[in-house]
């Protein structure tokens, strides 16, 4: 018997049997956590899975099929205007692909060959950090206060941190690469309005779908929840004339998906979730059918989903299991939470930066994750600071800046995003 | 002799169009390389900044778009 290639596996079976062994079932807290995290799946694929996330697919597909990439880049070359490259860097995560295998390329062309160190940290750090579908789950799930703080402090964060680093490296000069940019084929031909209203009634059907109750019920905002459905279906009616009119897609296809739509309301008598089903099933069928930019929709949106949803379901289970639900206990005592980043003192800020700048979130799974630790008593400050520091950094990320910037840059560049984040949660923290 | 490079830093694109690189040098027939450049260095020095790309000998062609095995044919003729 080969011991040097059979000894891993050795210990893989010991531990294995161990960890079985001594499996801590019949301890209450260990079960109790195992129903937790049942609950929390449940809760997720009840709440959040047809009214938001497949809507907030299409939208992420739509934005990396339909938004022109060029003309994004066009901003951040050798000769753009360096006010306008730190805006552009500082919101086109939004807009561009959002895995992190993208934004390293694009980070060290913009480095190497454009507008230099200061954009290319601020793209660096909103690439990852302003994505539309984890804005959308963080207001859907840790509220609207949080979700539109998260928004705006990514983008303010991104545009100070680049240019920090701008300032504190001004001395150095890099040797450009002389290569000219090869930009992609700009065959996007369509008007800026229709792009802009095609993308309007979509965000539209998302938010009237997931409208919140309002407490009073009165005045506007109860009339807009009264009328929800109805809004969600105008808007839904109005992206399918688009789709035959701009997207070029059959008129009797979305005539027959919008036809069943309607019949499927009808014969459940308005229930909206079946009908919204139906109709997110049709635009499905309809995008996987066509051959042009419909089909390329599909596809991208499809890529998404298959990316995200695994590690989602993982993120949840996951966090159920060691945090529990809101004012529930998983594994980990809420106590141990409530010490290291409850209330709202600068050293459960700091904490929870610092600790999310180290910690690795696959795409999306910060928000439950968050949401369980809020449950358990992190305060909202150290929330925030934890969104702000998490997703745009991580261990394996800071390796490969290194690789391009060099340790004393990469240092600095982790070391202000988590002051910065520690700083504003504090203020948000102080505010609310 | 036609000298192909799959630019990507290993995504699941870029490992699809190399894939269809593979078809295509096949379906087309011809004697061909093909090699994948995946330090981000390297990609540079090619003028690159939107993976995946695809170069057939040594001038980019495609740039952020997995191309199918035909479209990759066209540039190989």
């Amino acid at each position: 018997m080969d011991w040097k290639s059979e000894w891993k596996k050795w210990v893989w079976i010991v531990a294995a049997f161990l960890a079985c062994f001594y499996l801590p079932v019949g301890n209450a807290r260990f079960d109790h956590a195992l129903l937790e995290a049942a609950h929390l799946v449940k809760w997720y694929a009840r709440e959040h899975v047809l009214l938001c996330l497949i809507p907030a697919f299409f939208i992420a597909g739509a934005i990396g099929v339909f938004v022109s990439q060029t003309a994004v880049l066009k901003y951040l070359g050798p000769k753009a205007n360096k006010w306008v490259a730190y805006g552009v860097a500082s919101v086109s995560g939004s807009i561009l692909a959002v895995c992190s295998c993208t934004i390293l390329p694009l980070f060290t062309g913009i480095y190497r060959m454009g507008a230099g160190l200061g954009p290319a940290c601020a793209f660096l750090y909103s690439g990852p950090a302003i994505n539309v579908l984890a804005m959308i789950m963080t207001a859907r799930i840790l509220g609207p206060e949080l979700g539109l703080a998260r928004a705006i402090g990514a983008v303010v964060f991104s545009g100070v941190v680049g240019y920090a680093m701008q300032l504190l490296f001004r001395r150095e000069e890099v040797a450009k690469i002389a290569a000219s940019i090869r930009m992609p084929d700009d065959q996007d031909g369509r008007p800026l309005w229709q792009t802009a209203l095609y993308f309007a009634s979509m965000v539209l059907i998302l938010v009237f779908a997931n409208f919140g109750k309002p407490q009073s019920s009165e005045g506007v905002w109860a009339a807009l929840y009264r009328l929800k459905w109805v809004l969600t279906s105008v808007c839904a009616a109005g992206l399918g004339v688009m789709l035959v009119a701009w997207i070029k897609m059959r008129m009797w296809k979305v005539g027959l998906v919008a036809a069943v739509t309607a019949l499927t309301a009808l014969a459940t008598g308005g229930n909206p979730l079946a009908a919204f089903t139906v109709g997110a099933l049709g635009l499905a069928w309809l995008t996987a059918t066509d051959k042009g930019e419909g089909g390329s929709w599909f596809e991208s949106s499809w890529t998404f989903a298959k990316q995200i949803l695994p590690l989602l379901l993982i993120g949840v289970v996951v966090a159920g299991f060691l945090l529990g639900r809101v004012g529930q206990e998983g594994a980990i005592p809420s106590e141990w939470v409530a010490r290291a980043v409850g209330g709202n003192s600068l050293r459960a800020n700091f904490l929870a930066s610092f600790a999310g700048a180290f910690m690795y979130f696959a795409t999306l799974t910060e928000v439950p994750i968050i949401q369980g630790l809020m449950g358990a008593g992190m305060g909202k400050g150290p929330a925030l600071a934890l969104l702000l520091a998490g997703p745009a950094l991580s261990l394996p990320s800071m390796l490969v800046i290194n690789s391009v910037l060099g340790l004393k840059k990469t240092a600095t560049f982790v070391s202000l995003v988590v002051m910065l984040a520690t700083v504003t949660g504090y203020v948000f923290g102080r505010g609310c | 002799m036609k000298k192909i490079q799959v630019l990507g830093t290993g995504c699941p694109k870029c490992k699809t169009l190399m894939a269809n690189a593979e078809a295509a040098v096949e379906a087309a027939g011809i004697e061909a390389t093909i090699e994948k450049v995946d330090q981000i260095a390297d990609i540079m020095k090619l003028g690159v900044m939107i993976t995946p790309a695809l170069a057939v000998d040594g001038e980019v062609k495609s740039v952020g778009k997995v191309l199918s095995a035909d479209e990759i044919k066209k540039f190989l003729a």
